[in-house]
């Protein structure tokens, strides 16, 4: 039978505020462990929660740029159950009244653009880590992590497939990167994202039952294993099986996902309002505010680098993909730098050369005043784009300024006709068989003979006026 | 001379001390003797802080050499429930739990009559995690009521109440969560507050029921009460609940004047079910006031009888989230050969809790469980709203409400141990004063036939402890009376 | 009707992480009960409209700015620990995985 998937994401995302949301212990990923922890995180008894008031404003940034609507009223609520990571054996989240709600997100998938609908997005504090490898059959937990801002990000069961679901996960981070409002970093868990997978005959709207993939490190393991999901489910079913509502790791060695444990129907968290916290209102003015403290948010930087640039859509989607990379760009073409060829330059050649080594556009040698520099002297004809190539190589290996790299290795363009005249003498004496043929008419040649030119002139020659000259002393010395 | 400054007010420390006609040493010494004389019968402490104590007390003394200002209350020796988080020594809560459990803290309250110039003197008794109202649910031991050993001195603060009426401590600190202080107070005859919720701070206070619980002193006398809360109250950025409100001069309202004042006295609460002498000890105490010019009218709080069925599903759902942190993980005790978590938990729960708090955790913990949240806890909170109501109404009518603060004087050690319900059911009068939110005081208004201290209950609108200040202080001076040392410690 | 079975008592005490013997079982069967049906007395309210109370005080937005303020030493942290090795705390092998 042909199955379409029915796919719900919930993205957890630690939020980088400075402190931790109810505590001011610091948010420091690289701390020993144990270490960034107080009374208030540890759960001690006697304390008592105080929320970050960045904390609401960066989830309430977050809401907005999801286009969902901004709770005026929300409240914080105990969510109940024992794990040893958590402090004190219940989470403070938000239950009934999240702090956004009812949003969307337009992603590009297959080629055609769709919008993904998000139920909610609520504050709450992360967990503890447990670890694993400690001697003697114990675990460890260090509770560094507990109490860290965290923003719960749920969609509706919009999603249709592996695809959809990298393509959603790739926009939210964009959009969260270009907030500032998160590191999104997967290896060190700021990121993590879960996926709810069903399968139901295509045509038929009733859900089936779903199996929950979840400790997913990368984007593309999360495709991978909701690809193996679904195939897995629609296997199972043909087969005349029945899919278990559960909880399944992903094996990336493997490339499968395996049963971690059967979802409790028992899970009875007893949410109720925690009574150690007050209401938190947003009104319109609080909600303006923030609003107006929005940077620019990807759709609306790339629709400008198009319309305003000039630049083709891809041109546009390469270089806002990263709020870096078009920060950077920007810094660029405001210094008069033609922004086609400023979109060239750093789309293509300087992201080989950062490709290449392994480099951040931010840590870079090559800053956005000396590439502007640079695309100056190509402009005004200083150098050759060829030239170029080599003064960029240059300025990313030593960091050089591109007029100090020109000077000192000589590279300024030939733009005297003179010298070219008198060079264009000398190939033409010193190949009398190509000139020959170019005269019998063999304008190939005259290809050749240019080559010959530049090497003449180390490459320096400004190539317009090689070609210019070349054809002129080819004719005059006929 | 110096061997009877335990029987003194803490104000009378206070001014003596300042004064430099006794050092606060002398008087550290003084109670820190009473303890040894008195404590093997009554029970109150459950550890002594003598040696901190007295280097406490010596710093004062240094400081008033050297012409400091340490404050209003310089020297005056303090006991704390054991409920409080404090550096010093354990904070159990009376558990097996929290057993050698030393917090890295000091709380709020604590700092500040620290910071005033109080001398700790050590911890003291109570029902294990404050849930109870004979002290009996303590791990530790049973304290016993200084007006009559073989009875309990209320709950669950009975150490903090039982210390002051033995002398023992100048003032001690409680918490209240659905009488504690203001039952216990009466039990035993001295004056017992519980704030405003707001007034001062929760930080540092083990929760048992957050959005209930307040802390506040026991005294000997009315001006105590209002030196101890100028202290204590005000805001407090590490509580989110703490009120941001001015905090008046409390010891300004120390005016025995009641002249036009109206004294509401509800009609539910003074039924067939109030006992007969102790309806007639609140009856004389009221027309003390009225001859000070008071005027009594009858009010109406038609909800009362909801009360009790509301505070226990508020409070025991609370407790459930709020106890549940004692898991042998971070601190407190663990049960010993645990070979899994899920052991871990349910070993060191089992073993760790005494029978009262493991009945209430699993009764809150039932009212907040799936498919019962709406008919009890959602329900609660909403009979809440209109026991809130019944006072905004009858303080429409009158400044204050009296009431009896117990339906009866303290009973027997092990009388209603029993019956958990009937234990309950003895909360009656103070209860409402939590839900509420409103400050209420309990102050002794004499002794019943059988000996033992009848209490009265005197509650206003929220944030407004000064009229309750007044009107004990008026009847204070003007009862024609005083309580004297309660006969078993004489 | 009983108004708690000892199914529920052994639900709820699930939840709690507790381990009752069959005697505290039976006596919290019958202690609960009656509580419970003590409790029933609301339902003579009728409380449509009436809006819970969650804070007897009309507070809103009570925040902290976010700064970081020193924490505890680890050794202070890991101080009550009933099992440490002086950087964690130790608990029996976590076997599931109940990250949520």
């Amino acid at each position: 039978m042909k199955y379409e998937p029915v796919i719900g994401m919930e993205v957890h995302v630690e939020l980088s505020t400075k402190s931790k949301v109810f505590c001011g212990c610091s948010t420091n990923f690289h701390a020993p462990a144990n270490s960034n922890v107080c009374p208030v995180c540890l759960g001690m008894p006697g304390v008592l929660p105080v929320i970050n008031k960045r904390a609401v404003e960066m989830s309430v940034m977050v809401g907005l740029a999801l286009n969902c609507t901004i709770s005026r009223w929300s409240k914080m609520d105990r969510k109940n159950y024992f794990y040893p990571d958590l402090a004190k054996n219940y989470q403070i989240s938000q239950y009934d009244l999240p702090l956004c709600h009812d949003g969307f997100i337009d992603i590009k998938a297959n080629g055609t653009s769709k919008r993904i609908g998000i139920t909610r997005a609520h504050l709450e504090e992360d967990t503890a880590r447990n670890t694993h490898t400690i001697g003697g059959g114990d675990s460890g937990v260090d509770f560094n992590r507990c109490g860290v801002t965290l923003l719960e990000i749920v969609t509706e069961p919009d999603i249709r497939g592996a695809e959809e679901a990298f393509a959603y996960l790739t926009e939210l981070k964009q959009l969260l990167r270009y907030l500032d409002v998160s590191d999104c970093n997967m290896e060190e868990g700021s990121l993590r994202a879960e996926a709810n997978i069903s399968i139901r005959p295509t045509g038929t709207e009733s859900f089936g039952t779903k199996t929950e993939v979840k400790n997913v490190a990368s984007f593309s393991g999360i495709q991978k294993a909701i690809e193996f999901e679904i195939a897995r489910q629609a296997k199972l079913i043909d087969e005349g099986g029945k899919v278990v509502q559960e909880t399944r790791g992903w094996d990336a060695d493997r490339g499968i996902t395996f049963s971690q444990r059967a979802k409790e129907s028992a899970h009875d968290y007893r949410y109720f309002p925690d009574p150690d916290l007050v209401p938190i209102v947003v009104d319109e003015a609080w909600e303006g505010r923030i609003r107006e403290s929005l940077p620019e948010l990807p759709q609306a930087r790339r629709a400008r680098f198009e319309s305003g640039y000039g630049l083709s859509a891809y041109d546009a989607g390469v270089l806002t993909a990263e709020k870096e990379m078009a920060d950077y760009y920007e810094a660029v073409v405001k210094q008069g730098c033609a922004p086609k060829q400023a979109a060239n330059w750093l789309s293509v050649e300087l992201q080989a050369l950062l490709t290449e080594h392994k480099q951040e556009l931010t840590a870079s040698k090559v800053t956005a005043d000396r590439l502007a520099a640079m695309l100056k002297l190509i402009e005004d004809g200083t150098i050759s784009g060829k030239i170029a190539k080599e003064v960029l190589l240059d300025m990313f290996e030593s960091g050089k300024e591109p007029k100090a790299i020109v000077e000192e290795k000589n590279l300024v363009q030939i733009s005297d006709t003179s010298a070219i005249e008198s060079a264009a003498r000398e190939v033409i004496a010193a190949n009398p068989g190509p000139v020959a043929e170019f005269r019998s008419g063999k304008e190939k040649t005259f290809g050749f003979l240019v080559g010959q030119l530049m090497k003449a002139t180390k490459g320096k020659a400004n190539p317009q006026m090689a070609n210019e000259v070349l054809r002129k002393v080819l004719k005059e010395t006929e | 001379m110096s061997n009877d400054w335990y029987k003194k007010t803490a104000h009378e420390i206070r001014d003596a001390v300042r004064a430099k006609k006794v050092t606060a040493l002398e008087v550290t010494e003084s109670h820190l003797a009473r303890i040894e004389d008195v404590d093997g019968k009554v029970k109150a402490f459950t550890d002594v802080w003598a040696d901190a104590a007295r280097n406490q007390a010596k710093a004062v003394d240094a400081r008033i050499k050297n012409g400091e200002d340490v404050g209003v209350l310089a020297g005056v020796p303090i006991g704390l429930k054991d409920v409080f988080c404090t550096k010093r020594g354990t904070t159990t809560c009376c558990s097996k739990i929290l057993k050698g459990y030393r917090s890295p803290f000091d709380g709020t309250a604590v700092e500040r009559l620290q910071n005033a110039g109080a001398v700790f003197l050590g911890k003291l008794n109570m029902d294990e995690f404050a849930m109870g109202s004979s002290t009996e649910n303590s791990s530790v031991q049973i304290t016993r009521n200084p007006w009559n050993l073989d009875c309990v001195p209320g709950g669950s603060s009975g150490g903090s109440a039982a210390a002051i009426a033995a002398d023992e401590c100048a003032i001690t600190l409680g918490s209240d969560t659905g009488g504690s202080i203001r039952q216990p107070a009466a039990c035993v005859g001295c004056v017992g507050i519980k704030p405003t919720y707001g007034r001062i701070s929760r930080y540092g206070l083990v929760a048992f029921a957050s959005s209930l619980d307040q802390i506040g002193p026991f005294t000997k006398d009315v001006e105590d009460t209002a030196i101890a809360l100028n202290v204590m109250c005000g805001r407090d950025p590490k509580d989110s609940t703490s009120a941001d409100l001015a905090v008046p001069d409390f010891t300004k309202s120390l005016k025995a004047d009641v002249s036009g004042l109206r004294i509401g006295l509800p009609k539910e609460y003074y039924t067939d079910a109030l006992n007969a002498e102790m309806r007639e000890k609140i009856m004389d105490a009221v027309k003390v006031l009225e001859r000070q010019g008071a005027k009594v009218v009858e009010v109406s709080l038609p909800h009362t009888d909801y009360a009790i069925a509301v505070y226990y599903i508020i409070c025991t759902a609370e407790a459930s989230a709020n106890l549940a942190r004692f898991d042998g993980v971070r601190y407190g005790y663990r049960a010993p050969g645990v070979g899994s978590t899920q052991e871990l938990y349910t070993r060191t729960k089992t073993d760790g809790y005494g029978p009262e708090v493991r009945r209430r955790i699993m009764l809150g913990t039932y009212v907040l469980s799936s498919g019962y949240y709406d008919a009890y806890y959602l329900k609660a909170q909403k009979v809440r709203s209109l026991i809130r109501k019944d006072f905004t109404d009858a303080f429409e009518k009158c400044d204050v409400v009296l009431t009896p603060t117990s339906p009866t004087a303290a009973f027997k050690i092990g009388e209603k141990s029993a019956n958990p319900l009937e234990m309950y059911l003895s909360d009656i009068y103070t209860i409402s004063v939590n839900l509420a939110g409103i400050p209420g005081l309990s102050m002794p208004c004499g002794l019943v036939a059988s000996g033992l201290p009848a209490g009265i209950q005197i509650m206003a609108k929220p944030f407004d402890e000064e009229t309750i200040l007044r009107v004990a202080y008026t009847y204070e001076q003007k009862r024609g009376f005083e309580m004297g040392t309660p006969t078993a410690v004489k | 009707m009983a108004k708690i079975t000892k199914a529920d008592v052994e639900y709820v005490a699930g939840l709690a992480q507790l381990t009752l013997d069959e005697a505290t079982k039976e006596k919290l069967v019958g202690e609960m009960g009656d509580i419970l049906a003590y409790m029933d007395k609301l339902n003579e309210l009728n409380t449509d409209g009436i809006e819970p109370t969650m804070h007897v005080l009309e507070m809103s937005n009570v925040f902290r700015e976010d700064e970081v303020q020193p924490s505890l030493d680890r050794e202070a942290a890991l101080a009550n620990a009933p099992k440490t090795d002086g950087e964690y705390f130790l608990v029996p092998k976590i076997l599931d995985t109940g990250d949520e």
